[in-house]
């Protein structure tokens, strides 16, 4: 086999294998640790710019690996799990060095670097999934792998967290198993194919294949938090805040999305997911979740808590997009995919910040943050303006097309729907602004750290959310440059769409 | 060169024979017995893989008198997991024991490895009746080992309950020698036809065999006996002695009495094998013991088996019956190595501990990574998470019962799975507590590395490579 066939596999097994040496080390091997960890980190970067080049080039990359007759593994690369990918690792390259910071003198560090990268690997892997059943695989390695970051900390409270979360995502991950059965047992493999493989499928099996939709959207929406199925995701909070960061803006929510857009596009299609209303329930569903998650976020005063419900509205809306018909809201939903990555990450690491210098976890103590941190308050200024929507940040670009796809659709409904939800966003997010900007500091906070000389956090924990904001920034500001999000994003719905 | 049949067979009588001899040296013996045992079985499965069915008459009597050895793909593959298993167990029992135990250890477990290939490669109808009773009073004799009075107790009853399944078989084959005078399989399966007299033997023997499988209701003497033995024992109990019984059965079934089959019997078997799955698990959830949840664990996935039979009742001759009866072997294979890895795991977390109450396990889970590892890894292939073989084969299983429309297997085994998940994660929740531990992966490595390799087999070695074992089973049908 040429290097071709293998590179999906070389990104999987890059952060594969330092995962399994890592749980190898000793506790104090410090060094040797954040090596592998790093090396894997720039090696699966280097490997995923070529493969992008190479998908743009329109080069195809695939690895086919026969498990059983009928069951083939398949790794494959096409626009949008490049984007996936992309993002991942970007995204794990951040979040290492801030968990490096985050973690230092904490026990059981081989244990958590191991599970990690494991984790980025699972979600590569459903990222290049080329098939059903290989999507299905490496979504049940991902809970396999989260599971003990949930409960790293050890604390009844983290007990209970990943307790929740397991039942969940177990019960997803079944639902997800019995569709993809017995979508199997109708129509065979089923491979992700652009434009989808049902549009031919006999009359006599439509309402089966309607009942196939909504068992995998549930066992997908366990994941992507979509409401009623989203109990789990306020509840993981508890674990460290790398790992919130990775499973809110990377992982976990991640893949539920990005699932669901693939079941509508490569394996329903669009035009027949269409023409059977299946997008227009999913709309339904997603709307509701985006409203329901903006009303809980203002109501918490917990500042995890408050980001972990504005997460499960904001995953939404690349469902949203994903419902309406036409390619412009396809960009909108594909591209908030990275643009919530990049704009959530910073959030949560700055929630980190605050924690661990100040012992800041609620929003009514954040008063006059921002003077004391003003790097990390920055940062989150930046993520929280661009959830709202206001330009020229990412998240502007996001909601732009989504409207422009909704009016071109002629769902004026779903306008509603997001003027709504950014009026709820700036009603939960402002008010932090302005605590930490324009409101005094208290004469103590709840637990501050002493200061290592004269920056207010250490640089592995100051860095990330400063990188991720600017890119945040960046994404919005050259929103039209040439391998940007949301270039690239045109990319996948010129060929969803074939125009 | 010399025939590799026989060898799987007598390498180990042999050295029973020699540790009972010199009982100072039981344990170098015993390990050397256990690795020429190893490779002369691996040896049959790769003759099988290269050369196709392998057949051999001992002291040159043919059929159908004599004592004839055959091996086929399904038996070669059966062989080539119960001794990768015995060869791991032995390894872990070699630093488990201590020099009092090890010498009644090592006679017993040589002779019960003896009978378990015997079994596999039997081609005789009273041969195996033979092998079958003596894997019953070694495994009984070698689950009292510890000698506390629950362990006596419950392998009595073991004991009994062994010899009535194993009479039942017999009574069985004394019909079918009667009707037809012959014994050897393939024979048998030329001369059987459907009526009252194929009828009761199939009962019986199946009867018989279903009790030693430990089939729900017929599963009340497994928990205890299984619980109380000795970690390694314990390992191979679960893993293979059991799995046997399952083995003649599916023999039985598809080389001799598939003329005289209806749906029905394939049924009765199929629902109580889901009662099997749905109590077992149940009761795996609510143990309060590790090593009886992985006991119960055994009750449950022996039903997965046997679910196999009205799907492959069901589904007509061809290649799709085909790959449903490999996926129900890679089930099989699976679940062997992971419970053995399983048991063997929680019998060094015992150790550690001192006790196996998974309420308490805390930090013990804790300062053993890899036992741990081992744990979770057995425990992805017991529940049939991806990337274990036991995803493959439910995978595969499920896809046949939906095409052929038999939907409610699927939620009989969907529930299954999702018991399944919440007594394994039970138990993998407790090892994650706030104590800080010198973390050192391996500790001690004769007993935690085969535990370890184990459970690795059964999640990616069967999970990923598992496409071999299509190729075994097409080698030559018996008889």
């Amino acid at each position: 086999m040429s290097f071709d066939a293998w590179l999906p596999v070389a990104i999987l097994l890059s952060s594969m294998i330092p995962g399994m040496l890592i749980f190898l080390l000793r506790e104090e091997s410090h060094r040797l640790r954040t090596v592998l960890n790093m090396t894997g980190a720039l090696v699966k970067l280097g490997l995923v710019i070529w493969m992008i080049g190479g998908v743009y080039d329109g080069q195809s990359y695939e690895t086919r690996w026969t498990l059983a007759p009928g069951l083939d593994l398949v790794l494959s690369a096409d626009a949008l799990s490049v984007l996936f990918v992309a993002l991942s690792t970007i995204l794990w390259l951040v979040t290492t060095v801030y968990a490096i910071g985050y973690l230092e003198h904490s026990p059981n560090r081989s244990r958590f670097f191991g599970f990690f990268s494991i984790c980025v690997s699972a979600t590569v892997g459903i990222a290049l999934s080329g098939n059903l059943l290989t999507f299905v695989i490496f979504y049940e390695v991902l809970t396999l792998a989260t599971y003990p970051l949930v409960a790293h900390r050890g604390t009844p409270d983290a007990a209970h967290g990943a307790k929740v979360y397991l039942a969940y995502t177990m019960g997803g991950g079944a639902l997800l198993l019995v569709g993809a059965i017995w979508l199997q047992a109708l129509v065979g493999p089923v491979e992700f194919t652009q434009g989808g493989i049902l549009g031919l499928s006999p009359e006599e099996i439509r309402v089966q294949l309607i009942l196939i939709f909504f068992v995998l959207l549930a066992g997908l929406g366990v994941k992507a938090a979509l409401v009623p199925l989203h109990g789990w995701l306020p509840q993981a909070m508890v674990a460290p805040a790398p790992v919130s960061a990775l499973l809110h803006a990377v992982a976990v929510v991640k893949a539920g999305a990005f699932g669901i857009v693939r079941v509508v596009y490569d394996v329903y299609g669009v035009d027949f997911a269409y023409a059977n209303g299946l997008l227009l329930a999913l709309g339904i569903l997603a709307s509701i979740t985006i409203l329901y998650g903006s009303l809980m976020a203002l109501t918490q005063d917990s500042l995890k808590k408050r980001l972990a419900y504005s997460t499960v509205s904001q995953v939404s809306y690349i469902a949203l997009g994903a419902s309406i018909f036409g390619p412009i809201a396809t960009i909108g939903g594909v591209v908030h995919l990275v643009h919530q990555g990049l704009m959530k990450i910073t959030l949560f690491f700055c929630a980190g910040n605050y924690a661990e210098a100040l012992g800041v976890h609620k929003v009514s103590e954040m008063d006059g943050v921002g003077r004391r941190m003003p790097w990390t308050s920055l940062a989150f200024t930046v993520g929280a303006l661009g959830m709202i929507g206001v330009p020229p940040i990412a998240g502007f670009v996001s909601k732009w097309y989504l409207g422009l796809g909704a009016a071109d659709a002629g769902s004026n409904w779903v306008i509603a729907v997001l003027v709504a939800s950014s009026v709820l966003n700036a009603a939960y997010f402002l008010p932090i602004l302005h605590r930490a900007w324009f409101r005094p500091a208290p004469t103590q906070w709840p637990q501050e750290h002493r200061r290592i000389g004269r920056s207010e956090i250490a640089g592995a924990l100051l860095w990330p959310p400063v990188i991720t904001a600017v890119l945040a920034l960046s994404a919005g500001l050259f929103a039209a440059a040439p391998f940007s999000p949301l270039e690239w994003a045109t990319l996948i719905a010129e060929r969803e769409y074939g125009r | 060169m010399i025939d590799a049949l026989p060898l799987a067979v007598t390498l180990p009588l042999i050295g029973a024979l020699a540790v009972t001899v010199w009982p100072a040296h039981a344990r170098g013996l015993g390990l050397a017995g256990a690795l020429i045992t190893a490779v002369s079985a691996l040896t049959v499965t790769t003759e099988v893989w290269s050369r196709g069915a392998l057949r051999a008459d001992l002291g040159g009597w043919g059929a159908p008198l004599g004592i004839a050895l055959e091996a086929d793909g399904l038996s070669a593959a059966f062989l080539a997991m119960a001794n990768l298993v015995a060869l791991a167990v032995s390894v872990y029992a070699g630093g488990y024991f201590k020099r009092e135990t090890a010498r009644h250890f090592w006679p017993l477990w040589l002779l019960l490895w003896s009978a378990l290939n015997g079994l596999f490669l039997a081609a005789d109808l009273f041969n195996l009746y033979v092998t079958l009773e003596l894997l019953g009073l070694s495994a009984a004799a070698l689950g009292a080992l510890t000698g506390t009075r629950e362990a006596v107790a419950a392998n009595l009853r073991y004991l009994l309950v062994g010899l009535l399944g194993s009479m039942s078989y017999l009574l069985g084959v004394a019909l079918v020698y009667a009707a037809y005078g012959v014994l050897d399989i393939g024979l048998v399966a030329e001369a059987v036809e459907p009526g009252p007299v194929a009828w009761t033997a199939m009962t019986l023997m199946i009867g018989g065999l279903i009790l030693k499988a430990a089939l729900f209701p017929m599963h009340f003497w497994l928990p205890p006996a299984h619980a109380n033995a000795p970690a390694p024992v314990s390992a191979a109990l679960s893993a293979l002695v059991v799995k046997a019984a399952f083995y003649l059965a599916l023999r039985l079934w598809l080389d001799v009495f598939a003329p005289v089959l209806g749906e029905a019997a394939a049924n009765l078997l199929g629902i109580l094998g889901a009662g099997a799955v749905v109590w077992g698990s149940w009761r795996a959830l609510r143990a309060e013991r590790l090593k009886l949840l992985a006991a119960y664990s055994t009750v449950a996935q022996m039903g997965y088996l046997f679910i196999a039979f009205p799907l492959l009742a069901a589904t007509p001759p061809g290649l799709a019956r085909e790959n449903l009866l490999a996926a129900v072997v890679l089930l099989a294979l699976t679940h062997g190595f992971a419970k053995a890895g399983l048991f063997l795991a929680a019998g060094m977390v015992q150790k550690t501990a001192g006790h196996d109450r998974i309420d308490e396990l805390g930090g013990a889970a804790q300062a053993l990574p890899a036992a741990t590892f081992a744990i979770g890894l057995a425990g992805v292939a017991l529940i049939g998470l991806p990337p274990s073989g036991t995803f493959l084969a439910k995978w595969m299983m499920l896809e046949q019962a939906m095409i052929l429309g038999l939907w409610w297997w699927l939620v009989v085994m969907m529930v299954g799975t999702l018991l399944a998940a919440a007594y394994i994660f039970r138990v993998l929740s407790r090892a994650f507590n706030r104590e800080p531990t010198p973390y050192r992966f391996v500790n001690d490595a004769s007993t935690e590395l085969p535990a370890l390799l184990l459970g690795l087999i059964a999640t990616f070695g069967l999970g990923i490579a598992a496409q071999p074992l299509w190729r075994l089973l097409e080698q030559g049908a018996f008889g």
